[in-house]
């Protein structure tokens, strides 16, 4: 579809960054960029084996989507002068199609609302450069958006010097007009001109961060207003071909059981609205011509069960798994600070339960969904179908919330299947209490944590970790498998031949690592095989891992009879993390007189080139019902692009810090959860979220955006357990710390929430 | 198959489906009303929260039988055409919306509970049950105290100008610099939270015009 690249001409001048400009066929103006023809992935590897400190998952995946990176960002000018960006991403809140509007309206300086940036569907071309996950939105697409804006603004640039006769050193682009010379013409008059292979357009550079007047300014996300007026349509909202029917899945009472036989067929079609009924690997799909008959159907379904892969399973079994497999510590040397930490499955529970569309014909077909590896998920649907490569079409919808749930394409997988099975187009939803029990969730880990101290210091620092194994089946552990002997050292990001194992200990290995100066670090993950449905929840291992050594942090500064805050300056590694740790006890308070059962709680943390601290204050007069009462938080990303979303970021991860640590888990008994809904699973409500939060974005400290999406938690993990500690006298080491089933299961059976108690 | 009728966002509508249909998918898939969203279906997650007769209730747990001849209002009849709600716009502009899936429902609960009172306590507001998986409560409140302020202010003088009018909630610094939330009430905005507050529809319709 490209037509063949259009060689710049040689600029003199200043460009930092030289490019070529791609044109791509369409009707107006669309220019995609080479770029970084100096610059090769190979100059960018550090030489050295470095820890996460220096190349993190994040830097990984920006390698390897280095091949493509010329074609990641097409951008298109209309002949109304409005600008328009496929984003080869999923937004699932995070705010990046507005960030990534506020990138190319800096960069070509247009007003905010003359850009709109929707999703690309997959674009099997851009080969791994098309998985939204890792906190790397912005730092993989910040230079190859700022580099195509710039070109584009370049040819209309030369669009406009061709047709005034001037030269472009006497024109320029403000608002979407091209003007000088007494000419004032605008951008949609010169999409033709500028999208001639004729057409010369010299080499020219990003803009000078020190010229920014979008990007570091707070904006308001974009699409807001569709939200607030019920007009963004999620995939359920959707009907892109006429005839969908609804589908739901009965699923079996137990994780991965499989369908016997189906007891009672004749009597369920006979159910108003039920238009059929298909077996599927996971279960029975009920299809009918609304989602509330189809549940109907659903429930009243009976069929006999195989069974599933950990029928035997529970929270305490699991447990006692983790600990064989957790690497012991070996004899302390000295005086140490330990803890040993547990902490419960946690469902990602976003709030649009897993749903998508697909239309599958004779050979071919076509999905919607909420997609963060559309690619994997478009060749996956088409191995499993057993069509030719290239014959799912996957269109990615906005979705309702992830936090790590949709890089697995699960929904668009068995609406495929149901779909090629009945041979009609569907919509398949899945219920809560499907999500909750037979979704995907945070791995359950246990910790071992322990400092060696001496003469007032920290010696040494070791944390072994045990976790049910994470599932990277969704297309990083392919990126891993097919480009980690390609960055040439295998201590940089260590990939060995075998399963998911390997591709864990990569990822913990690229994201872990502690920001501070405790002598001899020892950071390491074992895992146990436990087939359960597993995956990244928002912060990975980081949660968990950096949550518990948070805490322990506390614990070393009281044993040297340190403040927990001073003693955290004391030992940060980088100067950035003493800032923003000095910064949050500023805006927090750090230190103030509170009554009894009250307490403040501080916790930090580092990841992918950013850093976050948090200052809690808690309410624990009743150790059974603390509440969160106030909070300060500060982030550092580097480079932030827009404060106002990455205050919002950070104000999920408290929200997601206090619920885990507090009161959200799940129960595994004999082979599924328990908890089968919101009033079962305690994630935060309203009541127990802070009723003061305070945020604080650093200024730009090292010029590259860093991560944004899942630092908040970590750092919150620790300050509201910390918090919680202080207040209550006692040493947090389960979590959730309020655990009980406080609530009657919904039937493991059908799941029927009928005539259940709240 | 029965039929139903009722009043949905101004206007009559009647739906062929059983009566004990919910009115949540009588909604979506019948209607193609989608504003209402799906996240539990036993009242607990309240994503579906809509009006009954000016009322917050919720369409995943009500049939559409007990419907028949009442009120429904959804967030899509909210707004008065381009013209937002007062809630709705102290939403834009504290930016409360991440992946947005809730908003619909926590918009119209905060609706109903400023229809009881302008000036709900904190206690009030942690009352109000819907989830937000991406944890936005915090920006929640500030929006509904904002807008809580918003309307009282214009009830306490109703024939005021249409000039924009400062909210007034502070939020946290910023790289530097301070955010300071500002509502643009208009005359149609104004009208929008006279009404909510019970004034005489036309007559304050007819004062701020």
């Amino acid at each position: 579809m490209s037509a063949p690249p259009v060689p710049a001409e040689d600029a003199e001048g200043t460009s930092r960054r030289r490019f070529l400009a791609y044109l791509v066929a369409a009707p107006t103006l669309a220019v995609a960029v080479q770029y970084g023809l100096e610059g090769t992935a190979e100059a960018v590897v550090p030489t050295q084996p470095q820890p996460a400190d220096n190349f993190d998952l994040g830097d990984f995946l920006i390698l390897a989507g280095k091949p493509t990176e010329d074609k990641l960002i097409v951008i298109e000018v209309d002949k109304a002068g409005k600008v328009h960006c496929a984003l080869p991403r999923e937004e699932v809140g995070q705010g990046i199609t507005t960030a990534v509007a506020m990138l190319i309206a800096e960069e070509m300086d247009l007003p905010l609302s003359d850009v709109t940036v929707t999703l690309a569907p997959a674009r099997p071309e851009l080969m791994y450069n098309q998985l939204t996950g890792g906190s790397n939105t912005m730092r993989s697409v910040y230079t190859p958006t700022r580099t195509a804006a710039a070109a584009t603004k370049a040819r209309l640039l030369a669009a406009a010097a061709h047709r005034t006769g001037l030269s472009i050193s006497r024109l320029q682009l403000r608002s979407g007009v091209v003007v000088g010379g007494g000419h004032s013409i605008p951008i949609g008059e010169l999409t033709e001109a500028a999208a001639s292979p004729h057409l010369a357009v010299p080499a020219v550079g990003v803009k000078d961060p020190s010229a920014f007047t979008l990007i570091g300014r707070p904006q308001n996300r974009k699409d807001a207003r569709a939200m607030v007026t019920g007009q963004m349509k999620y995939t359920n909202d959707l009907e892109p071909v006429p005839g969908l029917l609804r589908a739901m899945v009965r699923r079996p009472p137990t994780i991965n059981g499989t369908v016997k036989a189906i007891l009672n067929e004749a009597a369920i079609k006979k159910m108003p609205g039920i238009r059929g009924l298909a077996i599927i690997p996971t279960g029975v799909a009920v299809l009918a011509d609304t989602f509330g008959q189809a549940l109907d159907g659903k429930e009243a379904l009976e069929v006999s069960w195989n069974a599933g892969t950990v029928d035997a399973e529970d929270n305490k079994s699991i447990l006692t798994k983790l600990k064989a497999v957790n690497a012991p510590l070996g004899p302390a040397l000295g005086t140490v600070v330990e803890g040993e930490f547990d902490f419960a499955f946690v469902n990602h529970a976003p709030m649009e339960t897993i749903t998508a569309i697909a239309d599958i014909k004779s050979g071919h077909g076509t999905v919607w969904a909420g997609l963060k590896t559309p690619i994997v998920a478009a060749q996956f649907i088409e191995d499993d179908l057993g069509f030719a490569r290239g014959s799912i079409t996957a269109h990615v919808t906005q979705g309702g919330g992830s936090f790590g749930r949709r890089l697995f394409f699960d929904g668009a997988l068995e609406a495929a299947r149901i779909s090629k099975a009945v041979g009609k187009p569907v919509k398949l939803m899945w219920t809560r209490v499907d999500d909750m029990r037979h979704g995907r969730a945070r791995a359950a880990s246990h910790h071992l944590v322990r400092a060696t101290v001496g003469g007032g210091d920290v010696l040494r620092f070791e944390h072994h970790v045990a976790s049910v194994e994470t599932d990277f089946r969704h297309g990083l552990g392919e990126i891993m498998t097919a480009n980690g002997a390609a960055f040439g050292d295998p201590a940089l990001i260590p990939i060995s031949a075998g399963g998911d194992a390997s591709f864990s200990q990569s990822v913990f290995g690229s994201t872990i690592k502690s920001p501070y100066n405790f002598g001899p670090t020892t950071q390491l993950l074992n895992e146990a095989n436990i087939q359960m449905h597993t995956g990244s929840f928002r912060s990975v291992y980081s949660a968990n891992t950096r949550g518990a050594e948070e805490i322990i942090v506390d614990e070393i500064a009281k044993a040297l009879g340190k403040d927990p805050v001073a003693f955290r300056i004391d030992y940060a590694k980088d100067p950035r993390y003493a800032a923003v740790i000095k910064k949050c006890a500023e805006l927090g308070s750090w230190g103030t007189k509170l009554p009894k059962g009250f307490a403040q709680g501080f916790g930090f943390h580092a990841e992918y080139k950013s850093c976050s601290a948090c200052l809690v204050e808690i309410d624990a007069r009743n150790p059974k019902k603390p509440r969160v009462t106030k909070a300060a938080i500060v982030g550092d990303y580097g480079l932030p692009i827009n404060p106002r979303g990455l205050e919002s970021q950070l104000l999920g991860g408290l929200t997601d810090a206090i619920s885990t640590t507090l009161r959200a888990g799940l129960h595994i008994d004999k082979g599924l959860a328990l908890e089968g809904s919101y009033s079962q699973f305690h994630y935060a409500r309203q009541k127990d979220a802070p009723r003061e939060v305070k945020i604080h974005i650093m200024p730009p400290t090292t010029g590259d955006p860093g991560g944004a999406g899942e630092l908040g938690l970590p750092a919150a993990v620790g300050a509201v357990a910390n918090a919680y500690a202080r207040a209550t006298g006692t040493k947090p080491r389960s979590f959730p710390i309020i655990f009980p089933v406080d609530f009657v299961p919904f039937t493991k059976n059908t799941g029927s929430t009928r005539v259940q108690p709240r | 198959m029965p039929s139903y009728s009722f009043t949905l966002n101004g206007k009559k509508v009647s739906v062929d489906a059983p009566g004990d249909l919910s009115v949540l998918w009588a909604l979506r898939d019948k209607l193609g009303v989608t504003g209402p969203k799906y996240g539990c279906g036993i009242n607990v997650c309240k994503a579906c929260t809509s009006h009954l007769d000016g009322k917050a209730f919720n369409p995943c747990v009500t049939n559409l039988r007990d419907v028949a001849g009442h009120e429904v209002t959804t967030i899509e009849g909210l707004a008065d055409g381009e013209q937002l709600h007062p809630v709705q716009e102290a939403w834009l502009q504290q930016d409360v919306a991440q992946c947005g899936y809730c908003q619909p429902g926590q918009i119209m609960a905060a609706v109903a509970l400023l229809k009881r009172t302008s000036n709900p306590t904190d206690e009030e507001i942690d009352a109000i049950e819907n989830v937000c998986r991406c944890g936005s409560y915090f920006r929640i409140r500030e929006a509904i105290k904002a807008a809580g302020a918003l309307m009282a202010e214009q009830v306490a003088a109703p024939g005021s100008a249409p000039e924009p009018v400062a909210v007034g909630t502070q939020l946290p610094a910023t790289g530097g610099a301070s955010v300071v939330a500002a509502a643009g009430a208009t005359a149609t905005a104004l009208a929008a939270a006279a009404r909510l507050l019970q004034f005489e529809p036309a007559a304050a319709d007819g004062d701020l015009a």
